[in-house]
């Protein structure tokens, strides 16, 4: 579904990506696991556009997405939930959602803030307050529900449970396996084995903004990650 | 009574036109950041076509309304021309770049203008229906200002309703807080920036045509509206529309009944509204946070390196011409050197505050100007000694930005340029206004040196002495730990308050220091012109002032003197020709799109390596 | 042992929300103590209560003996309080020796000079600082080009700079991998030990936690709902209940 393709990308001078090449299958939930500076952020924002690659080739449903504006990247029905949250803080809930909103899609039943309320609870009743006004993970949740919005078939989340609480973790696992049954395939990253193997079917490590290793979840051993992963 | 009331009303219909204009200003600033100093001349533009279009649309009593709609809309499509084709180019450029693209925006118009509609005054036609007064309580009303208060009225309900009850609405107040998010949501910003423009420029054009019965058309509309509107959207808090109609109301009344009190104060009054406002809420009335900060870019946040030796012997080259300069130049080549040296002194002392001190000034001009000033009255009216003047005048104005740092400290960002601006505008308006004592308009005339310096080339050596010594003294200051405080109060607040590190006072004797060095520049220059005059003081030298410095760019500490030297020399070209401003203008424009790290960030960039030290790897 | 920093009675209210609800704990020297609880709980209020970001709306805070209400952040480093900050602060225009140097100069109450070039002032201090966290091999670099955990510890020399005798930091370990968390947290341990400094710490990695604190304080909604060593609050049912869950607090038991 997601198709990158040796990509090179620089900040400035310096080369954050080397040749990284990766695949998503729809339907699937695939961890991008590397420590920090590793290239994850690097790689998603790439994706998206937001820091243009140097060279490569991404696609996305068979069609080039390469260096196309962010927000037509969004329209082809890639929703990208960034690590540091950012909603908007002096916008509502209810608002935030409506700036995240896009036309429905074909052959897909447009989400609505209802429905994403009953996914995330908590936001249901601070739907008039300021986002600003939220905790931290209710600003994670947000974020999420804020990209689904835009009835992405593929939604990117970028080290969605860094700085939550253990239970919050654990909930928002449990309802990022929910839209796997709901048909949105997501591609996250993170820094934690333990918490890929919760929820992920499939993991690349990165390390030095280049794709190091690939396995199903389960047969990723401690060995690999340990080798890349930790410092 | 009845009076009161009528001065009321006026107070009020004299706030619409500003709020017109502010409230384009602040949508503008909220979604881009770009603090749009053209804004002003869209406004000008507005009253003008309305004038020519009621003339010539055949519509009857229609035409008159027809025209001013029509303004607008034609206003609003400039603007759209002007975002598309140049600010958009420059949206990556850091913001201070934009001030220089738009201020060479208001060059362009300003030329355009007196070729397309004439130099002329226009009186403007009145409003067919409205051109009647009402009779409140014995005192007379024109009804026309009575239409213009519930027209701001409207318009002030109609823009609440589209940001708050409106997708579009949603979106350009998400834009304000974080436009990057917005584009990975699937939004188009680059269609909402242009149509953000659209309608702030379409309400200046707006502003300008509804306010032509009661004011009319005349070239000097763009920058005087632009202080005013500065004002505005400063006292009422950036980005708030309810602000911006609070903060011109309160303007618009205290100068209504101030003019009762003191006839003369108008001026004053506006900016010492604005003092007084941002010094109990430093991000105005309806202000929150931080939303007016300047980020400071990271591409402008190397290390600094001290001078290797090739630039110390390129420097020393540069010296030794200067040295020798008198055996070889004409005396036009001379004066021209002086008056290099002097601003180059005084950008130097505008850059030592911008670039280490991250404080950036729209009123620069108040420390030349008050040097020029101070040097003067002490020869006019002690009829002091060149020496002394030089030595005093300084003194004097290092007291001054002590008084006005005090206040300007206490903010940051946008607001602190702008109460810089409202400061600057205050002493314009004491000089100017104050006759008996300044001269006023006539200015200060016969300033000379002493005898043994009247000689040109004597005179030169003094003031390259003077100057030179000057910007070695602020150059050096930004190697010591007092400037390495600076940058680093500039790069992170939090951090040096963490380390027990005062930032407020360190930022307010950088002011003193500012005012110090530009007010020597302003003295010398008093006596190599032999006279001054409230221009010195008004808002246009301050933003030579800045030019020069953004010209230089401000990650060189070379910069300012390119600046200075590539300022006065085009200046000189073309400021002979006809209709020079529309020239210097578009090399603003062309200089800022062509290299948008400045001159001096250029040649770094080009032939950094001939002189750079290599202590370690440059960011 | 001496008792550094005494919490007494401490509230701070936002719009009628009780942040900080009647709090009061003790920090004494050469201990690590490490503050949790789920997002909200008022952690980070706390945290600036004593550094003197916020003013408290009553109760104390007494270091070293001195109460410290409504004394500015500087006015508190200046008792010998460091501090790191959750997301990194440092100058960023600055080398990391420049970064360090700073500290020193402000130390020594020097920062209005304007006479000496900053290249020559406090060097050796400065490196000698940059070797106790590690990174005095890159002591020429931007503080812009550096990873993130370098920063952290760029962060942790500056904080050192003025010879603290109480350590503020908020998650040291954010944004580190794991192998680095630790590393940080020994080098935190290590100088706890030989300066015989305190340090309160916020954290929301638990191994983080209950490997290296000596001392672990609960909060919840505001109030301090446990306090003790790694073993009891990890047992704590009431604990369990609101932050780790249960599942959590059986894997720790292996690490303490």
């Amino acid at each position: 579904m997601l198709a990158v393709n040796s990509l090179n990308t620089f900040y400035g001078k310096a080369q954050i990506l080397f040749n990284l090449t990766l695949a998503v299958q729809a339907g699937e939930i695939v961890a991008l696991i590397g420590r920090n500076g590793a290239g994850k952020t690097t790689t998603f924002k790439s994706i998206m556009n937001l820091v243009p690659a140097e060279s490569g080739k991404i696609s996305f449903k068979h069609q080039s997405i390469y260096h196309l504006p962010s927000y037509k990247i969004c329209k082809q029905g890639l929703g990208y939930a960034p690590e540091d949250r950012r909603i908007f803080t002096k916008l509502t809930v209810m608002e935030n959602l409506e700036a995240g909103k896009q036309p429905p899609r074909r052959d897909f039943k447009p989400w609505t803030p209802e429905q994403l309320f009953e996914l995330f609870p908590n936001l249901a009743e601070k739907r008039h307050q300021d986002g600003g006004t939220l905790s931290g993970g209710e600003q994670q949740m947000l974020t999420i529900a804020r990209t689904l919005m835009g009835n992405p078939e593929m939604i990117i989340l970028d080290e969605p449970f860094e700085g939550l609480a253990p239970m919050i973790v654990k909930q928002l696992a449990r309802t990022i396996r929910k839209l796997k049954d709901q048909g949105v395939s997501v591609f996250l990253s993170e820094q934690n084995l333990n918490v890929a193997r919760l929820i992920c079917d499939r993991a690349y490590i990165i390390h030095r903004g280049s794709i190091r290793h690939e396995s199903p979840i389960d047969t990723l051993s401690s060995d690999q990650y340990e080798k890349y992963c930790s410092v | 009574m009845g009076f009161l009331i009528v001065q009321f009303l006026t107070g009020l219909s004299d706030a619409s036109g500003l709020f017109l204009v502010a409230c384009g200003l602040s949508l503008i600033f909220g979604v881009s950041r770009i603090v749009n100093f053209a804004h002003g001349s869209f406004y000008m533009v507005g009253a003008y076509l309305a004038y020519y279009l009621i003339g010539y649309l055949p519509l009857g009593g229609l035409s008159f309304w027809a025209s001013i709609l029509i303004s607008g809309l034609i206003v609003g499509l400039i603007g759209i021309l002007v975002e598309v084709l140049l600010l958009k180019r420059l949206y990556r450029s850091p913001e201070l770049f934009l001030l220089m693209g738009t201020f060479g925006l208001i060059l362009v118009i300003q030329d355009l203008s007196r070729w397309l509609f004439g130099s002329e005054d226009l009186l403007g036609p009145r409003c067919p229906g409205l051109d009647g007064s009402i009779d409140i309580l014995g005192t007379l009303l024109p009804q026309y200002d009575l239409a213009l208060i519930i027209i701001a009225l409207l318009i002030l309900l109609a823009i609440w309703l589209l940001l708050n009850r409106t997708r579009w609405g949603i979106l350009v107040r998400a834009a304000t807080e974080d436009r990057e998010m917005l584009a990975a949501l699937g939004v188009n910003q680059s269609l909402l920036f242009t149509s953000v423009f659209f309608l702030g420029s379409f309400l200046a054009g707006l502003g300008g045509a509804l306010q032509l019965p009661k004011g009319g058309a005349d070239l000097l509309m763009d920058l005087n509206v632009i202080a005013g509107a500065f004002v505005v959207v400063v006292v009422g808090g950036m980005g708030s529309i309810l602000g911006a109609y609070l903060a011109a109301l309160l303007i618009g009344e205290l100068s209504a009944f101030g003019v009762l009190v003191l006839p003369q104060s108008t001026l004053v009054m506006m900016f010492l509204i604005m003092a007084v406002v941002l010094i109990i809420r430093p991000y105005g009335l309806f202000g929150k946070g931080k939303s007016g900060e300047y980020e400071y870019d990271e591409k402008t946040s190397a290390p600094i390196q001290p001078a290797s030796e090739r630039l110390k012997l390129a420097g020393l080259g540069l010296l030794l011409l200067v040295l020798l300069m008198p055996l070889f130049a004409g005396d036009f080549q001379l004066v021209l050197m002086i008056e290099i040296a002097i601003l180059a002194l005084s950008s130097m002392s505008l850059y030592f505050m911008m670039g280490p001190g991250g404080m950036i000034s729209f009123g620069h001009a108040v420390f030349f100007g008050g040097g020029a000033y101070a040097a003067a009255l002490l020869v006019h009216h002690l009829n002091t000694p060149m020496e002394l003047a030089l030595f005093f005048a300084p003194l004097l104005v290092g007291l001054l930005a002590l008084i006005i740092g005090w206040f300007c400290v206490r903010l940051s960002g946008v607001y602190l340029a702008m109460l810089t601006l409202a400061f600057a505008q205050i002493c314009w308006s004491i000089v100017f206004q104050w006759s008996a004592f300044t001269g006023g308009d006539d200015g200060l005339l016969s300033i000379w040196p002493s005898d043994w310096a009247s000689n040109r080339i004597v005179f030169y050596y003094l003031t390259m002495t003077l100057c030179i010594g000057g910007i070695l003294i602020l150059r050096h200051l930004v190697f010591t730990p007092f400037g390495y405080t600076l940058r680093a109060c500039r790069d992170s607040a939090l951090r040096v308050d963490s380390i027990g590190i005062n930032l407020k006072r360190h930022q307010w004797f950088t002011f003193a220091l500012t005012g110090f060095f530009a007010g020597l520049a302003g003295s010398i220059y008093v006596f190599s012109k032999g006279s001054v005059f409230p221009d010195e003081m008004a808002i246009p030298r301050s933003f030579d002032f800045l030019l020069m410095v953004l010209l230089g760019g401000i990650e060189a500490l070379s910069g300012p003197v390119i600046g200075s030297a590539a300022f006065i020399w085009l200046h000189d070209l073309i400021s002979r020709i006809h209709f020079w401003q529309l020239i210097l203008g578009s090399i603003f424009i062309f200089l800022v799109v062509a290299f948008p790290r400045g001159i001096a960030g250029f040649l770094d960039n080009r032939f950094g390596r001939i002189f750079s030290n290599h202590i370690g790897p440059r960011a | 042992m001496t008792t550094i920093l005494s919490i007494h009675r401490l509230s701070k209210s936002f719009e009628g929300i009780r942040a900080v609800n009647n709090i009061s704990f003790d920090l004494n020297e050469g201990e690590l103590l490490a503050m949790i609880g789920p997002n909200g709980a008022g952690k980070s209020t706390c945290f600036n209560l004593i550094n003197g970001q916020l003013v408290p709306d009553s109760g104390s805070i007494v270091i070293f003996g001195k109460k410290i209400n409504g004394l500015k952040p500087r006015h508190i480093w200046r008792l010998g309080v460091g501090r790191t900050f959750q997301i990194t602060s440092t100058f960023i225009s600055m080398t990391v020796l420049e970064n360090v140097q700073m500290a020193l100069l402000s130390h020594h109450g020097r920062t209005l000079n304007v006479v000496r070039k900053v290249q020559n002032l406090f060097m050796d201090e400065s490196i000698e600082l940059l070797e106790r966290v590690g990174m005095a091999d890159q002591q020429d670099r931007a503080c812009g080009t550096l990873a993130y955990g370098d920063l952290k510890r760029v962060e942790l020399a500056v904080a050192l700079a003025n010879n603290p005798k109480l350590l503020l930091m908020d998650e040291p370990t954010a944004g580190m991998g794991p192998k680095e968390r630790s590393r940080l947290m020994e080098l935190t341990a290590e100088i706890v030990q030989t300066h015989r400094i305190g340090v309160l710490f916020t954290e929301h990695d638990m191994e983080v936690v209950f490997k290296h604190a000596d001392r672990i304080i609960v909060l919840n909604q505001g109030k301090l709902v446990a306090q003790g060593c790694p073993e009891d609050v990890r047992r704590d049912t009431g604990v369990q209940e609101i932050y780790l869950g249960r599942e959590e607090a059986a894997r720790l038991e292996k690490i303490i």
